[in-house]
């Protein structure tokens, strides 16, 4: 089987740096959509037309809430697999560093 | 960490001859004390110890050589547990002995590995050569099958009994030269064969698949097998001379195909047997370094040590009678019990008969400035001492720095986000620090990161306080509370409708209207700022007169620091002539000028908000004692005003003539005061009078400005010199006042900056992931992600964290330490071997 390494232990660990900071903003930041916090009006990928056309507002606006909010919680999740495959990536990489010396 | 720096003494010590080294060695140990040159005029050459130091010397050149041949052969060296002292004077000739014999060892082992190769690689070429002629050979020899090639050269007689050589025709010879050539050099080789030769030789080649190394130039690079034959002796002459020239290998080339295969049989044995003795070679040299490379860590140490010691030998002078050295030290008062204690133990170890003492002598001298500090305090103390290391005992600005420049940098860069992965980043540093210090990597900056870890861990904790007070977390505001602020309010109160928000862009919530503003918010800025437009109109307002409050307090903090040094010294006069008028200057001016903004904001509530006056017009008008157009702050504002700038304008001259005028009466006959000798010394050593003939006078007058004199005789008073220093003092202070007040206006100009980087980077990076409305967006926020973050960390962390780290730091060198720090001292250095660099590290060999 051939090896499983493919970057080096500084990368890995960026690696797994990145992914714990980008699960936990994602995962915030996925609880503040699903909390259809105001200071985020910006970032809802909202029209003209999801104002005007409601008929119930502002439940047009709030799906649109939940659908980034859902967004960023499936991101978060794949950044989870991220960390994991950096995890192994450390360990292959410490692994290594027994063998050699 | 102290308040100022230690009192530090001058002490002889008197060391026994037998002794002293060891003695000596003990101190470095301990690294107490700081010893001065007593030869300064005799050069390095003449000194007493130096055939030790050569000697010394001579062991590193060896040890170096040992180093290196180790690092070539890839073996680590072991550090010692407990690193050793150094070694007596009569162990030396042992180590001296051992390294010598292990160079003299290890060349000839090195020369002989050199020579085997060399013939390894003549055979490995030879079998090379014997290889590809034989197929020369017999290719030639399937070619003269098909028909004759060469017009020169007939079919040739395919004997397998006699071989090809040796033709005899038309009674010429026909020869053979063979051999290897370096494969870039082949072309020119053909070439010139042809033209020397016109086409008496045929040249055929083929080209090794092995690329075997050149020894003498070390490369590897292709070779390629020739054979050439030619026709006549002559024209062999002129072939030996052209391979000559081209520095070809040449091999014998075997008559027959018997003598061929015999030679290769043998040439393949003795190849066999060559490798083997180099292994065992190579072997025998691995074993040798590795056992020396268990001691080599701990022979450095020990030459190290041992040099140390021979140079602080050196700097010693010998008493008359030869048998004692006397040195001369810097110690702290509080460590004499230490020296006292370390130079018994160096008898002890000495096995000296008379043990060596210490005794502390009377200087005029001013010592060095020694601040202790532990692995916490001394980041901030680095960064003081960039700016100049403090006088002796002066106070000294660290202790205050620990919090105030963590702070200002905070107030830069004020960001809950950015704060909170600037702390873990330094809470792992200080939490792993024990790895990192044991392994001691080279990088340089992740060095100077890593020392300033703990001032790198008070920043990001600042930054969170702040980032709470801005209500910022990469660019977006937190809503803890629940905002003060209420739309709903407006339309319940008619002010708006329906048809309003159709016709207008841009609405003003008005706070006049009830319901719509119920208080401010408890803990720092509303989050309903974050979405208006007119923010950063309300916030720039807010933090320049954040700024300008933070700056006079600090400014005020520096004057009265000045006070704690004029108390010191005993120069009393100085709190009145000097701190008095540049307070009052200060106070009167920028401090009201802070009165004011308080005022402002205490008195004018939301009703008459349009009424209240602008500071600045009020500010400005105060110096041009105008009367001013609009309406009065308060009653009896324009007398208050008056008072404070004929207050401020009166201590210019106070501060400008008071202290030359008071010294000049003190020097002409200030008898009332029963000071009969101005004794004139540099600033700051409280200095034993030598001169006991008027010892009644309890106080002495120090005066800073005149420098160093020598013991007893008043110095010419120069009037003229001590009032232009003054006239100096004066000017740069005043203006000064309004440059620096000023100056702290770049904390509202980089918290801004920040602030503004932040949000573009979230509205152009982050945006772009968030608005991606199909699902796909997803695997597009992920990326997104990773570029927001990798930006955040070197844009916004690493170029503005700096940015703010160097503007914070100048604040407090300029603006806070010129107001009492003068900074013009000399640091301790002890004598201490673990402050010794070696030489080794540094060449990267350990």
């Amino acid at each position: 089987m051939p090896s499983l390494l493919f970057c080096g232990p500084k990368l890995a660990a960026c690696g797994i740096v990145l992914s714990i900071w980008g699960v936990i903003m994602l995962s915030m930041l996925g609880i503040f959509f699903s909390a259809k916090s105001a200071v985020l009006i910006e970032d809802v990928p909202f029209t003209e037309e999801d104002i005007r056309d409601d008929k119930n507002p502002p439940q047009n606006i709030y799906g649109l809430y939940n659908q980034v909010g859902i967004n960023c919680f499936i991101a978060a999740a794949i950044y989870v697999g991220v960390g994991a495959v950096s995890l192994c990536q450390v360990r292959l990489n410490k692994r290594q560093e027994y063998m050699v010396t | 960490m102290g308040f100022r720096s230690e009192e530090m003494c001058l002490a002889q010590l008197f060391l026994q001859s037998g002794s002293a080294y060891d003695c000596i060695s003990e101190l470095g140990e301990m690294g107490l004390v700081e010893f001065r040159d007593l030869n300064p005029s005799v050069s390095s050459f003449q000194r007493r110890f130096v055939s030790e130091i050569k000697r010394c010397e001579e062991m590193e050149r060896i040890l170096g050589y040992l180093l290196r041949e180790i690092r070539k052969a890839n073996l680590a060296v072991p550090e010692a547990e407990i690193p050793p002292v150094a070694p007596a004077p009569k162990n030396v000739l042992e180590i001296m002995e051992q390294l010598q014999r292990l160079e003299v060892e290890l060349s000839e082992v090195a020369k002989n590995k050199e020579k085997l190769q060399r013939n390894l690689l003549e055979l490995t070429e030879y079998t090379h050569m014997l290889r590809i002629t034989h197929t020369f050979m017999h290719s030639r020899s399937r070619h003269e099958a098909l028909g004759p090639q060469y017009e020169e050269f007939p079919s040739l007689e395919t004997e397998s009994v006699t071989g090809c050589t040796s033709m005899q025709r038309l009674g010429a010879k026909l020869g053979f030269i063979s051999g290897l050539i370096q494969r870039v050099k082949v072309e020119a080789f053909e070439r010139m064969l042809w033209r020397v030769c016109k086409g008496y030789t045929i040249l055929s080649y083929a080209e090794v698949d092995e690329s075997l190394a050149d020894l003498d130039t070390g490369e590897i690079n292709k070779n390629v097998v020739f054979l050439i034959s030619f026709w006549g002796d002559q024209i062999g002459q002129k072939v030996q001379k052209i391979c000559d020239c081209y520095h070809c290998h040449l091999y014998p080339h075997p008559e027959t195909d018997e003598e061929r295969a015999d030679v290769m049989d043998s040439l393949r044995t003795r190849i066999h047997d060559l490798q083997n003795v180099l292994h065992r070679t190579e072997d025998y040299l691995k074993q040798v370094l590795h056992k020396a490379s268990e001691s080599a860590h701990s022979w450095v140490l020990q030459v190290k040590k041992m040099k140390a010691i021979y140079h602080i030998l050196n700097l010693c002078s010998f008493d008359v009678t030869n048998k004692c050295l006397i040195a001369e030290v810097w110690c702290p008062v509080s460590d004499l019990a230490n020296l006292r204690r370390t130079l018994e133990e160096g008898s002890r170890k000495g096995d000296a008969t008379v043990p060596s003492f210490v005794n502390r002598i009377p200087s005029s001298d001013t010592p060095p400035t020694l601040l202790r500090s532990n692995k916490f305090t001394s980041g901030f103390q680095s960064i003081v001492e960039a700016y100049g290391v403090g006088d002796y005992r002066e106070a000294s600005p660290a202790p205050y720095t620990i919090i105030t420049f963590p702070f200002l940098f905070a107030v830069m860069f004020g960001d809950l986000g950015h704060g909170s992965v600037m702390t873990l980043f330094a809470l792992w540093m200080v939490l792993t620090e024990k790895d990192h210090k044991r392994r001691r990597p080279g990088n340089q900056v992740w060095t100077t990161f890593f020392d300033g870890r703990y001032i790198i861990l008070m920043m990001g904790l600042f930054s969170i306080y702040t980032g709470l007070i801005y209500n910022d977390c990469f660019s977006k505001s937190l809503n803890i509370f629940g905002s003060a602020w209420s739309v709903k309010a407006m339309f319940t109160k008619q002010e708006w409708t329906n048809e309003t928000l159709q016709t207008n862009a841009l609405l003003t919530l008005d706070p006049n209207v009830s319901g719509v503003f119920s208080g401010p918010y408890p803990l720092g800025i509303d989050p309903i700022w974050n979405m208006a437009v007119n923010r950063l109109t309300f916030l720039n307002s807010y933090k320049m007169k954040m700024s300008v409050i933070i700056g006079v307090i600090h400014m005020s903090f520096g004057v009265v620091l000045s006070v704690f040094n004029h108390l010191h010294f005993r120069q009393k006069f100085k709190i009145y002539l000097l701190f008095l008028p540049e307070l009052l200057f200060l106070l009167c001016l920028f401090g009201y000028l802070v009165f004011m903004i308080f005022y402002k904001w205490l008195a004018f509530s939301v009703r008459d908000s349009q009424l209240a006056p602008s500071i600045l017009i009020h500010f400005i008008n105060m110096f041009l004692m105008q009367e001013s157009a609009t309406t009065p702050l308060y009653p009896g504002q324009i007398g208050l005003q008056v008072f404070l700038v004929v207050v401020a304008l009166l201590s210019v001259p106070v501060l400008l003539f008071g202290r030359p005028l008071y010294l000049y009466w003190l020097h002409h006959g200030g008898k009332s005061l029963g000071v009969h000798r101005v004794c004139l010394c540099s600033c700051g050593y409280e200095r034993v009078r030598r001169v006991s003939e008027e010892d009644l006078s309890p106080s002495v007058v120090h005066d800073e400005e005149e420098g160093l004199s020598d013991s007893g005789g008043p110095r010419e008073f120069d009037f003229g010199d001590v009032f232009l220093h003054q006239a100096i003092h004066t000017i740069e202070y005043c203006l000064g006042c309004v440059s620096n007040t000023a100056s702290y206006l770049r904390l509202w100009a980089l918290s801004l900056a920040h602030a503004q980087l932040s949000e573009v980077l979230w509205a152009m990076v982050m945006r772009l992931g968030l608005r991606m409305s199909s699902r796909l967006g997803v695997l597009f926020l992920v990326p997104v992600f990773s570029v927001f973050a990798l930006l955040t960390i070197s844009i916004l962390l690493v170029m503005e964290g700096l940015s703010a780290f160097l503007h914070a730091l100048r604040l407090h060198w300029v603006e806070f330490q010129n107001k009492f720090y003068s900074g013009t001292g000399v640091k301790f250095a002890p004598f201490d071997f673990s402050l010794l660099p070696s030489v080794f590290e540094q060449d990267g060999l350990l």
